[in-house]
């Protein structure tokens, strides 16, 4: 069963700028109510994101990756996020994310590989062609989104390096920018939040360097300037505002790892099949898109990127290894 | 005498009058949800924040009934206890709608589905268990049950105070995933608070007790 097509659906899905620039005022006015609600009901309330219409255009080429579903609406992808950096609630890195310092920005390139480069964001926007791509994005906690990114593999980066036969695992190192991100005074998690791949994982098409999302250039809260997308993956995996990008050959710890092991593995490929240790992943809600009377729908194996990455896991066990 | 018996017989005037109000006051949760329905503050994700929304109201309508025989103590105020069951209901009234989200929301319902969560997920079994209870007094609520359990009536709601530990350790149990306790805390201290002050008015009264 093909899970990609050729983009049918784009300009019509997406929420037109007026249409959602309206809304937002709307947003700006349940603030005032804000003022009046008792504690900590407002927190989960102030969703004022930063705006997105000044964001520069980042045009992609068509891509192979395109989910035949609805995007979910611009306004709710740039405003209901985790990022812990700048706080655990949704709408606080829309709330506090501009601080973030975007430029000048670096990646480095390292390890098991033979030429270990660091390279500037404007050389990594130029590197490889944009492409637009549309992916599930599905969380840990029960939720998904449909978004249009704006990125190219990541093996096109790898690949620059030429990585060494001992390169088995990818390590994702995140900025910290203690001063900007009022988050990581909390120990939820180590700083810098660290992720990790599978060698064949990070070459794998699928895996993609996100720069932009709905057309545009990456909004502070979605991970600027640069992130990464693994779509078969819940959405932690994901690493938003990549600085350090590690060729290694043990299997690494990652942040979420170390902070709850028994909940979080190193693979956490979404399968309804596995329950979390404190919930089940058999369904989830649909950001923007199921009312308050849709039923939740069912998650897919690997996220309904089966037939890509199936094979990757072949005589695994996934459920030792979650 | 006769003037404190004045005064209180003014002040159950003005508390009496005030019940209208009150109840105005206790439905201003869903005033506020309907409002921001309609004008799109409901955040990205409508059915967990109306969830938690009703699950906070359900704890601060509680608190509030805690804090009546206290206030009544303070303000020398007896018949302000007139206004606890009111307060008692909109508690259960937020519970009701707490849970009725979980079950349609998060568990589409089925029964199977509802049971398994509530074995699996400690924090739904803490908070099942304060909704049962809770639902208790709420039907053992009405004049006619008082009079019909007697002594035992008074037993029996003691069991509000169960319900405000389960009902905390709920929350606090929810917010462990992120080890995000900041606001969970606070409804806490006042919850230790409002029960301090009891077990404090108790063993004082033993003691007065014991010396007369």
């Amino acid at each position: 069963m093909p899970v990609y097509r050729y983009p049918k659906i784009h300009s019509s899905e997406i929420t037109p700028e007026d249409v959602w620039r309206e809304r937002r005022q709307w947003m700006k006015a349940a603030g005032a109510v804000m003022a009046t609600a008792p504690l900590g009901m407002g927190a989960a309330m102030a969703a004022t994101p930063t705006s997105t219409a000044s964001l520069p255009a980042l045009p992609g080429q068509k891509s192979r990756f395109v989910l035949m579903e609805p995007s979910t609406p611009e306004k709710d992808v740039v405003s209901y996020n985790n990022f812990y950096e700048f706080g655990l609630d949704k709408a606080d890195p829309a709330r506090y994310a501009h601080r973030l310092q975007t430029r000048p920005w670096t990646v480095r390139v390292e390890g098991e590989v033979a030429q270990p480069r660091t390279f500037d964001i404007d050389a990594l926007l130029k590197l490889a062609p944009m492409e637009d791509r549309v992916y599930r994005m599905r969380c840990v906690e029960g939720w998904s989104m449909v978004i249009p990114w704006v990125g190219y593999s990541l093996s096109h980066l790898l690949s620059q390096v030429q990585p060494t036969g001992k390169a088995k695992y990818v390590v994702f190192e995140t900025a910290l920018q203690p001063e900007n991100m009022p988050g990581v005074k909390s120990r939820v998690i180590e700083w810098p939040f660290t992720e990790g791949l599978r060698m064949d994982e990070a070459m794998h098409p699928l895996t993609l360097l996100g720069f932009g999302l709905y057309g545009k250039v990456l909004p502070n809260q979605n991970g600027a300037p640069i992130r990464l997308v693994v779509p078969w993956k819940y959405g932690f995996k994901s690493a938003k505002s990549l600085v350090t990008i590690r060729l290694v050959q043990e299997q690494p710890m990652s942040s979420w790892m170390k902070s709850a092991p028994r909940e979080y593995g190193f693979y956490a490929n979404v399968n309804p099949e596995v329950s979390h240790p404190r919930w089940s992943q058999a369904t989830e809600r649909r950001i923007g898109e199921d009312g308050l009377f849709a039923p939740k729908r069912k998650t897919l194996m690997f996220n309904g990127y089966g037939n890509e990455v199936a094979s990757l896991y072949q005589g695994m066990d996934l459920r030792t290894n979650y | 005498m006769l003037d404190v018996s004045k005064t209180v017989t003014r002040q159950a005037i003005w508390v009496n009058r005030g019940k209208p109000l009150l109840f105005l006051l206790g439905l201003y949760p869903v005033a506020r949800w309907i409002w921001l329905g309609l004008h799109d503050g409901l955040t990205a994700n409508p059915t967990e924040f109306l969830t938690r929304s009703a699950g906070t109201w359900a704890l601060v309508c509680l608190l509030v009934t805690l804090s009546i025989s206290p206030l009544k103590t303070w303000l020398k105020m007896p018949p302000l206890l007139r206004w606890r069951r009111m307060c008692g209901l909109f508690a259960f009234f937020y519970a009701v709608l707490h849970a009725l989200a979980w079950a349609w929301w998060d568990q589409s319902l089925l029964v199977s589905e509802m049971w398994r969560d509530v074995l699996q997920r400690p924090f739904i079994t803490v908070g099942m268990t304060a909704f049962v209870v809770m639902s208790l007094l709420a039907i053992t609520s009405t004049n006619g049950w008082m009079r019909r359990l007697g002594r035992r009536w008074q037993s029996l709601h003691r069991w509000v105070y169960a319900i405000a530990v389960l009902a905390i350790v709920h929350y606090w149990w929810h917010k462990d995933g992120k080890n995000d306790y900041s606001e969970v805390s606070v409804y806490a201290a006042v919850a230790a608070g409002l029960l301090l002050w009891r077990v404090i008015r108790w063993r004082h009264g033993r003691s007065l007790a014991s010396t007369a």
